[in-house]
């Protein structure tokens, strides 16, 4: 079984039609990107894999556990040291000893590169620190899948390279990675396959370097388009 | 012709005599006309026509509640006060009193079936009597001689039925006022023996004494030719006790004059200041536990609006809305007094629960703005991360509410703090109502007003002082 499956998903809010059938798959160790403009549905997509909105239609299975999410604005908890964020769920929902949370949270702060900001509160936080911390506390419950909403957004061209190398790291290490972005230079960079969402459905799927360079499709290259106007 | 006329009248004419008094107060004194309320009738409202008659100047009633007669005389709200007003010492050295006009006797009224049990005042070794708040009667009852628990009330139709209902075992009051209640309240009986004797005068302001002069003329004048006992036979209050008072009237009867003021002595002081700590105890303690119980209350009510179904919803919605719209005097007189019939809470009791029910609606208000104010993203971070809805709210909701609510919560507890002196309407005695009656008794604010504002200072002060602390220090 592949790690991930999504299936025909539809989704509406408020009355208006998010997700009209949504299906792209992903394999294990593969980082997938999602690109599309803004308003395309590439949020909602990841939220109904983190099982945040309930599906209208369609199915989405993967493995045991519950997927990992790294939110836009990071979600830290404001009233937690950066540690304390990561130790939240191991030590109240996988029930381990708070040695034992610390021991896991350190790990994983050192892996990501933060633990020298490991008693620091949210607020005091650098972008790509608060982003680092976001990805720790969402690997803390050992996920079968880590999704990632519009992690390049706020990052400068460095930090977007390291953000780049650090999930590589990740999925080399068997993680399956899926996240959204605007950044086709990062996706030919670092993703494995890219999915092209516009309007509410997949208008193509495939190789970075297939899909981002010679594209034939209308919705693939207004994408481009904009994106290099600088205006998605 | 007949404008020049009119000019020269209207010229000439005095200014009305304006007299201030308490139609709440009710019959015989001063109540509204049944035929007309726009008018006043009673006995002490004929006495001030006859007063303004002898003056040659028109009656004009002004309506002042009881206990602020003195104090707006004195600042020149009216001429001249009157509505049972009692003679005192302390009320002759701080404004200008009339002779007496009327004799009357402070008598215990009790339920009829106590009529053998309770007959004087030491059959009432400790029980609880009430009585109209700041009259002679109150202070009989204060004598630690008597060994009871006095009540006091700011009104004298609550202590009967409070008697009736079993909260008071008698009351001492005026026999005018005694006679009414057992005419209203069935099952009450009064005995005839005086406990104490008073009398009542008309107050004018301390500079007005040349019109108190004449004022007391008219009196003795309508003594002597049988005026004042007409309007007292009218109004059923004439009795052989008024012959006898009569009798000896003629200015005699006058108590100390204002000569002998002697400002708040230390002994007066330091008489009041074991009274007054107790009553700011009473209000930390009333405020302290009425705030306990708005915070549960509060909790429990802004979770339900922000977690709750539909019904829930609304349920406590309508609560909130409903306690926020009406006075909280409204909502203190229907526990107390509107609920006795089914439960008769000790007047403590129905205080804290009348404050904290009343500030519950408020604290929720703010702990519900609170708990929206942690953002949603946290949420949906703590669901993907396993957490239930309980931990959720427990470890991450809650804590930053928390430090959301805690500033505008110290606030609040500072304003219920203040907020406790309403309850004296309840017979609760705490901080205001003692200085108040600390007040009526030496005739002064001055003192007692910087003592009591100080004991407030004291209290809200610090809790000021760390709401701003935790407010800098959790700001960002």
């Amino acid at each position: 079984m592949e790690p991930l499956t999504v299936e025909n998903v539809a989704l509406s809010l408020g009355g208006r039609e998010i997700l009209r059938g949504v299906s792209f798959a992903a394999g294990r160790g593969e980082i997938v990107a999602i690109l599309g403009l803004s308003g395309g549905g590439k949020t909602t997509v990841l939220r109904c894999i983190a099982g945040l909105e309930p599906l209208e239609r369609g199915r989405i299975s993967m493995g045991e556990g519950r997927p990992g999410m790294v939110f836009q604005h990071h979600s830290l908890f404001e009233h937690l040291t950066a540690i304390e964020n990561v130790m939240l769920a191991p030590r109240h929902v996988a029930r381990l000893s708070p040695s034992e949370a610390e021991k896991l949270a350190t790990e994983l702060l050192e892996l990501l590169g933060v633990a020298h900001r490991r008693d620091a509160y949210p607020r005091t936080l650098s972008g790509g620190e608060a982003q680092r911390v976001a990805i720790a506390r969402a690997m803390a419950m050992n996920p079968p899948l880590l999704l990632l909403d519009e992690p390049t957004a706020s990052l400068d061209p460095a930090r977007r390279s390291d953000l780049g190398q650090t999930l590589t790291r990740l999925a080399a290490a068997g993680s399956t990675i899926v996240l959204t972005t605007h950044d086709d230079e990062f996706a030919l960079q670092f993703a494995q396959r890219v999915v092209i969402l516009s309007e509410g459905t997949v208008v193509e799927e495939g190789l970075p370097s297939e899909v981002l360079k010679n594209s034939k499709h209308p919705a693939t290259r207004l994408l481009l388009q904009r994106v290099h106007e600088g205006e998605a | 012709m007949l404008t020049a006329v009119l000019l020269i009248a209207a010229l000439t004419a005095q200014p009305p005599l304006r007299w201030g008094g308490d139609a709440e107060g009710g019959a015989p004194f001063v109540e509204a006309d049944p035929r007309d309320p726009s008018k006043v009738q009673g006995f002490d409202v004929e006495v001030a026509e006859t007063i303004a008659h002898g003056l040659g100047r028109e009656a004009k009633f002004v309506q002042v509640a009881f206990a602020s007669i003195d104090q707006s005389v004195a600042r020149g709200d009216f001429d001249i006060g009157m509505s049972g007003v009692e003679d005192t010492p302390a009320r002759r050295a701080a404004l200008a009193a009339t002779i007496p006009y009327f004799e009357f006797r402070e008598v215990l009224t009790v339920r009829k079936e106590d009529r053998q049990r309770f007959r004087t005042m030491n059959d009432l070794r400790g029980r609880r009597v009430g009585t109209l708040g700041g009259t002679i009667a109150y202070e009989v009852l204060l004598n630690p001689e008597h060994g009871l628990t006095a009540v006091s009330y700011d009104d004298d139709v609550h202590p009967y039925e409070d008697l009736r209902s079993g909260r008071l075992d008698a009351v001492l009051l005026d026999n005018v006022i005694a006679a009414r209640a057992e005419r209203r309240t069935p099952g009450l009986v009064t005995h005839p023996e005086a406990v104490a004797t008073g009398y009542y005068i008309a107050v004018l302001a301390r500079e007005n004494h040349a019109l108190r002069d004449q004022v007391d003329k008219i009196l003795r004048a309508r003594m002597a030719d049988g005026t004042l006992e007409k309007i007292y036979r009218k109004w059923e209050i004439w009795d052989d006790h008024q012959l006898r008072f009569f009798a000896r009237s003629g200015g005699v009867l006058r108590g100390p004059g204002p000569d002998s003021r002697e400002g708040v002595s230390q002994h007066q002081l330091i008489r009041y200041l074991p009274s007054l700590f107790r009553a700011a105890a009473i209000t930390i303690a009333l405020s302290c536990l009425a705030m306990a119980l708005a915070v549960i209350l509060g909790i429990s009510i802004a979770t339900g609006r922000v977690y709750g179904g539909p019904f829930i919803r609304g349920t406590l919605t309508v609560y909130v809305e409903v306690i926020r719209g009406t006075p909280v005097l409204l909502q203190l007189f229907v526990i107390y007094y509107g609920l006795a019939p089914v439960i008769r809470l000790p007047a403590f009791v129905a205080a804290m629960a009348g404050l904290g029910l009343n500030y519950a609606a408020y604290e929720s208000e703010i702990y519900r703005s609170a708990m929206l104010a942690v953002p949603h993203g946290q949420l949906d971070a703590a669901r993907t991360l396993g957490l239930s809805t309980l931990q959720s709210f427990r470890l991450v909701r809650a804590p930053q509410a928390f430090r959301v609510a805690l500033a505008p919560m110290t606030n609040d507890f500072v304003a219920l703090l203040k907020d406790s002196s309403l309850v004296s309407v309840i017979t609760v005695v705490e901080l205001t109502k003692q200085t108040q009656i600390f007040a009526a008794n030496i005739g002064s604010w001055v003192v007692p007003g910087a003592i009591c504002a100080a004991m407030y200072l004291m209290m809200s002060l610090p809790l000021s002082h760390v709401a701003r602390r935790l407010e800098r220090r959790w700001s960002h």
